[in-house]
C-alpha cells in the first residue's frame, strides 16, 4: 500500500507540486497581503504564469508524444472547434444587431462584450460567482444527457434545493451556533437532497412507467414553482419585504479567502464546490463501472440491455445525480448575502440556461465549466454593456444565436474537418518541396 | 453505339479513403451485368454516382452515348436509371398502387387518381409477370411481393437501365428462382441490368458479364459463361477462397440447452410469435434454426437470452432452470450471444474497442476494484484478442467501434463471445452483409469451437451457411418448429418448401 502511494508520489510529482502552490498562492498567501495592492497584483500574475505555463508545456509534451497527430482526426478537437466557431457566429450575430441599434456605439459596445469578465478586478470575480449556479445546472444536465435522458427539470430540482438550503438556513440557527461551517454543510446537503428527491421522480417515472421524462420534469418544475410559493409563505416569510427571510449569517457560502485575491467582487467558495463537483461527475463518467454502464445506456439502450445492464436503475440513479447537483445550484444561488427567495411564481431561468451550457460544453463536465465561465463572462460584458446605452437583453440574444449554432454543429464540423486537412495537407508537402529543391 | 451506360475512370473520395478508384463500368443494352466485389469493395459507391446521390471528383459517366452530368436521382430518373435498394423504400401503411406512384401522382382538381395509375401498373405486371394486388397495403404483403412493387416502381417511372442492390438477400429459395425469371424477361424486353451481389451462384445463374471490384479498385470485367466461380472469387478477395468447408463429423454429447416447450406472445400483435417449440443442443454439435425472416426466430433466441419474457414453456440450461433468470444471471451461467443486429445490440459504437470488449465482464474482478475500471488490464485483453482474433482498426485498442468496418465490428462480437468461454454460443445470423473472407473466418470459428466441446445454436437465413456449417437443423414456420433435418441427407430444395410453409412435417 505504502510503496503503491508512494510511487504515486513519484510519478505525479510535478503535478502535484504544482497544485499544491496554485492552492497557496489561491486561498493561503492573499490574506497575509489583503492591504498590499502591489503584491497582490504580483501573485496574481503568479497563478497566471503558472497555470498557463502548464497547459502550455503538458501541450508540448502531448506534441513530443504524438508526432503524428493530425487534429481532424481528433473528436474532441474538431467538436471544440464546432463550440468555437459557434461562438463566433453568435458573437458576430451580436455585432450586426448593435449595429442596427446603434451603429455609433456598437464597436464599443462590442469591445466590451469581448471583454467581458476580464475587464477588471471586480468583474473577474462577478464573473466567477455569476457562473457558479450556470455550471452546476450544466452539470446536471449534462449528466443526464450522457445516459440518455434529457432532464428538461433543472429549474425545478434547482428549486426545491433553494428552497431546502435557505429552510435550513433560517431556522436551523442552533448547528450554527455549535460551527458556522457545518450549518452551511447541512444546508447544502439539504439542497443536494430536496434535488435529488425532485429528480428522483421523473427518473422513477421513466424507468418503471415508461413516462417521457421530458413531459414529467417540465410539468414537475411548476409544481416546484408553486410549492416553492406555497412553503415560503408559510414557513420563511418576511411579510414587511414580501421575501423569504435570510438565510443566518453562519449558512452563507464561506469566502474561502477569495475576497482577498479579488476583493470587492461578490465572488465565493461556491466556484470551489462547482469544481469539485466537475471533478467529481468526471471520475464518476470516465473511471468507474458506474459511468461505463451510465454511458453504455445512454448510447444504446439496447446494448446495454444485451450486455446485462440495469437500465431501469440506472436511470434512476442518473435522475438522482443530476437532481443533486441542480438542487446544489440552487443552495449555493441563495446562501448568498443580500439574495432572498421570492413567492414570485415564476420559474427560476438558470435551470433552462443550464441546457444551453450543456449543449456548448459538448455535455462534458469540463466542457460545461468553461462554457459556464464564458457565460458568466459574456453576462457581465452586458452588465457593462449599459455604459454604452444598449440593453444587456443583447447578450441573451447572443447566446441563443450560440445555441443555434452548436445545434448546427454537425454541419460545422464538416468545415471544421475540411480546413484542418488543408492546413495538414500543407505541413505534410512542404517537407517534399525541400526535397525538390535539394535536388535542383 | 453499344453501351447505355458508360462509367469511366470513376475516382471517388471520402475523408481517409478513395472508395472508388479509376473505375470503369460498361453496361451493353439488354445485358444483365453484375457487379461483384466485398463489403466495402465501393459497389454502393459506385451505383450511388451513377445514381446521383455522390458527385464523383474525377471521370466521366456517359448515358446512351452522350456524356451527362447526374447530381441528384431526379436526374438520374431523368435519364431512365432505376435502383431497387437492399432495404425496400416502400411506405408500409401505404397501399401497393400508392407507393408506386409517390411522386409522380395524377390529380385532378386537387385530388388524387389512381384509375390510370392502377391500369397502367396491371399492364406493367402482365408485361413482365409481375404479379402484385395494387390495393393491398405494403405491410399485408410478402417480402417477395415487396420486392416486385420496387421493380414495378422503376418500370412506372419508365426506367431502362435497372439497378438491383443485392435482391436476393432476404427471399427463399424458389422466390430467388422467380426473380431470376424476372430479370431475364426484362432483359428480353430491352431492359438493362445491374446486378450488385456477392453470391457467386447468382451471377453464373443470370449475368452475361461481371465486372469485378476490390478495395475500391477495378479489377477487371469477364464473361460468366467462361468464368469459373473459382476464379470470380480469386478476382473478388484476392487470393484462393475455398468453398468446402473442412469439417470433421459432430460428435454430440451431453445437453446443454433443452427448451422444452416454449412460447412468446407478442402484446403489440396480440399472438404469439413462438408457438411450443421444443429442441436440445448438445455439447459439439452446431444446430441450425433456419427459417426466412420474421418467421419467430429473432423473438425465439431473445427469449432464451433474456431480452424478452417467455409466456410458456421452460429453458434449462445444463440441468439449470433458467427461465426466470436476468440477462445477466444467464450470461454469468453459461449463455453467449452473437446477436442478430451487431449495430443495435452487439456494440456501444460510441464506445472504444477496449470498452465494447468488455462490455459484458466489466463487472469481473478482473476489470474493475471498488467500482474503477483497471484500465491496464482492460488495454491487455483488448490487445490479447486484437491479436488472436485478427481485429483489424485504425488505432488498435482506442479506435472507436463506430469508425470499423463491418467485418472488424462482427469480429469484436466474435471475439468477445468466444473468449468468454461459456457452454453455450448463440450466433444468429453471424455472417450478415459480411464479405467471403469474414464470412469464412467467422465459419471456422464456429467449427472451432463446437470442435472445443461447445454447444452452438446457429440462427441463419443463408441456405449455402444452413447446409454447410450445421450438424441438424430445426425450420421453423410462423414461430412454429416445422421439422427437423440432417444436412448431409436434405436438399436445399426440399429445405426451401418447409421455409416457405408449404410442407412440414409432424412429429
Amino acid at each position: 500500500m505504502w510503496e503503491k502511494v508512494k510511487n504515486y508520489l513519484v510519478a505525479n510529482a510535478l503535478n502535484l507540486n504544482i497544485g499544491f502552490f496554485l492552492f497557496l498562492l489561491v486561498f493561503i498567501i492573499p490574506q497575509f497581503f489583503a492591504n498590499n495592492d502591489s503584491i497582490l497584483l504580483v501573485i496574481r500574475g503568479l497563478i497566471v504564469a503558472t497555470g498557463g505555463g502548464y497547459i502550455f508545456y503538458k501541450l508540448l509534451l502531448f506534441r513530443k508524444n504524438n508526432p503524428n497527430f493530425k487534429p481532424s482526426e481528433s473528436k474532441l478537437l474538431v467538436d471544440v472547434a464546432g463550440s468555437i466557431i459557434a461562438i463566433l457566429t453568435g458573437l458576430l450575430f451580436g455585432l450586426i444587431l448593435m449595429l442596427i441599434v446603434n451603429p455609433g456605439q456598437a464597436f464599443g459596445g462590442f469591445f466590451v462584450i469581448l471583454q467581458g469578465g476580464f475587464r477588471n478586478i471586480k468583474s473577474f470575480g462577478d464573473m466567477i460567482y455569476f457562473s457558479v449556479p450556470i455550471i452546476l445546472t450544466g452539470l446536471s444536465v449534462a449528466f443526464a444527457f450522457r445516459t440518455g435522458l434529457f432532464n428538461i427539470g433543472a429549474t425545478g430540482q434547482l428549486t426545491m434545493g433553494a428552497y431546502a438550503a435557505v429552510y435550513i438556513g433560517v431556522k436551523w440557527g442552533v448547528i450554527g451556533e455549535f460551527s458556522p461551517f457545518l450549518h452551511w454543510l447541512v444546508a447544502i446537503l439539504g439542497a443536494i437532497v430536496a434535488g435529488a428527491l425532485w429528480g428522483a421522480i421523473p427518473g422513477l417515472l421513466k424507468a418503471y412507467r415508461n413516462v417521457n421524462e421530458v413531459v414529467s420534469s417540465i410539468m414537475l418544475n411548476y409544481v416546484a414553482m408553486y410549492l416553492n410559493t406555497m412553503l415560503i409563505v408559510k414557513y420563511i416569510y418576511n411579510r414587511d419585504f414580501a421575501r423569504a427571510l435570510a438565510p443566518k449569517s453562519t449558512a452563507v457560502t464561506p469566502l474561502m479567502n477569495l475576497h482577498y485575491l479579488l476583493p470587492n467582487s461578490s465572488v465565493s467558495g461556491g466556484i470551489v464546490v462547482a469544481i469539485v463537483v466537475v471533478i467529481i461527475l468526471h471520475i464518476i463518467l470516465n473511471k468507474t463501472t458506474f459511468g461505463y454502464e451510465l454511458k453504455a445506456v445512454g448510447f444504446n439502450r439496447d446494448a446495454s440491455k444485451y450486455a446485462g445492464m440495469n437500465s431501469k436503475r440506472n436511470i434512476v440513479y442518473a435522475m438522482v445525480i443530476s437532481g443533486a447537483v441542480a438542487g446544489l445550484a440552487g443552495g449555493l444561488m441563495y446562501l448568498v448575502d443580500g439574495k432572498f427567495l421570492q413567492p414570485l411564481n415564476v420559474l427560476i431561468p438558470e435551470g433552462f440556461t443550464g441546457i444551453a451550457i450543456s449543449l456548448l460544453g459538448l455535455s462534458s463536465p469540463f466542457g460545461v465549466l468553461l462554457a459556464g465561465l464564458f457565460y458568466g463572462s459574456l453576462k457581465q460584458g452586458g452588465f457593462y454593456l449599459q455604459l454604452y446605452s444598449f440593453t444587456p437583453e443583447i447578450i441573451d440574444i447572443i447566446i441563443a444565436v450560440i445555441i443555434y449554432a452548436s445545434a448546427l454543429g454537425l454541419f460545422l464540423q464538416k468545415f471544421v474537418i475540411r480546413a484542418m486537412k488543408k492546413r495538414e495537407m500543407l505541413i505534410d508537402q512542404k517537407p517534399e518541396e525541400a526535397v525538390e529543391g535539394s535536388d535542383a | 453505339m453499344e453501351y447505355i451506360v458508360e462509367m469511366l475512370n470513376i475516382t471517388k473520395e471520402f475523408p481517409g479513403i478513395k472508395a472508388n478508384d479509376n473505375v470503369t463500368l460498361q453496361l451493353k443494352k439488354g445485358e444483365i451485368h453484375a457487379l461483384l466485389g466485398e463489403n466495402g469493395a465501393g459497389k454502393s459507391t459506385l451505383m450511388s454516382v451513377l445514381f446521383g446521390l455522390y458527385v464523383p471528383e474525377e471521370g466521366i459517366i456517359k448515358v446512351r452515348g452522350e456524356e451527362v452530368h447526374i447530381n441528384n436521382p431526379n436526374d438520374a430518373n431523368n435519364y431512365g436509371i432505376g435502383m431497387v435498394h437492399q432495404h425496400f423504400k416502400l411506405v408500409h401503411n401505404f397501399t401497393v398502387v400508392e407507393n408506386i406512384v409517390l411522386g409522380f401522382e395524377d390529380t385532378k382538381h386537387g385530388f388524387l387518381q389512381f384509375d390510370d395509375a392502377i391500369k397502367k401498373i396491371t399492364d406493367l405486371s402482365e408485361k413482365y409477370k409481375l404479379k402484385v394486388d395494387p390495393n393491398q397495403l405494403i405491410s399485408n404483403i410478402s417480402v417477395g411481393m415487396q420486392q416486385r412493387v420496387e421493380i414495378l416502381k422503376m418500370l412506372y417511372r419508365n426506367a431502362d437501365i435497372l439497378i438491383f442492390d443485392e435482391p436476393t438477400a432476404v427471399l427463399t429459395p424458389q422466390e430467388i428462382e422467380e426473380l431470376m425469371n424476372i430479370m431475364k424477361d426484362l432483359t428480353k424486353e430491352g431492359k438493362s441490368i445491374i446486378l450488385i451481389t456477392h453470391k457467386l451462384k447468382e451471377i453464373k445463374q443470370v449475368a452475361d458479364r461481371c465486372s469485378v471490384l476490390r478495395k475500391g479498385k477495378y479489377i477487371g470485367t469477364v464473361d460468366v459463361k467462361t468464368t469459373s466461380v473459382e476464379k470470380m472469387a480469386e478476382m473478388m478477395v484476392g487470393r484462393e477462397v475455398s468453398f468446402v468447408i473442412d469439417k470433421e463429423v459432430a460428435k454430440p454429447k451431453e445437453v446443454v440447452l433443452k427448451v422444452d416447450n416454449i412460447s412468446v406472445y407478442n402484446h403489440a400483435l396480440k399472438k404469439n410469435s413462438v408457438t411450443d417449440v421444443s429442441f436440445e443442443v448438445k455439447k459439439g454439435e452446431i444446430l441450425c434454426i433456419a427459417g426466412i425472416e420474421g418467421n419467430g426466430q429473432t423473438q425465439l433466441i431473445e427469449s432464451i437470452t433474456g431480452l424478452n419474457p417467455i409466456s410458456n414453456g421452460s429453458l434449462t440450461l445444463n440441468g439449470i432452470d433458467i427461465s426466470h433468470y436476468s440477462v445477466r444471471q444467464r450470461n454469468n451461467s453459461g449463455v453467449s450471444h452473437i446477436p442478430e443486429d451487431r449495430h443495435r445490440h452487439g456494440l456501444v459504437l460510441d464506445y472504444s474497442l477496449e470498452k465494447n470488449l468488455i462490455l459484458q465482464t466489466y463487472f469481473k474482478e478482473l476489470f474493475q476494484h471498488k467500482g474503477f475500471l483497471k484500465f491496464d488490464e482492460i488495454r491487455i485483453n483488448s490487445d490479447d484478442l486484437i491479436d488472436r482474433f485478427d481485429i483489424r482498426s485504425g488505432k488498435g485498442s482506442t479506435t472507436s467501434a463506430r469508425s470499423m468496418s463491418g467485418g472488424n465490428q462482427q469480429k469484436v462480437i466474435v471475439a468477445r463471445e468466444i473468449n468468454r468461454d461459456t457452454d453455450l454460443l448463440i450466433a444468429v445470423q453471424p455472417t450478415r452483409g459480411l464479405d467471403v473472407g469474414a464470412i469464412e473466418y467467422i465459419h471456422k470459428q464456429l467449427i472451432a469451437q463446437r470442435d472445443a466441446g461447445k454447444a452452438v445454436l446457429l440462427v441463419s437465413l443463408e441456405l449455402d451457411e444452413v447446409m454447410n456449417v450445421s450438424d441438424r437443423i430445426i425450420i421453423m414456420y410462423e414461430g412454429e418448429n416445422v421439422g427437423e433435418f440432417d444436412p448431409t441427407v436434405v436438399s436445399e430444395n426440399e429445405l426451401g418448401l418447409y421455409m416457405a410453409g408449404s410442407k412440414r412435417s409432424d412429429q
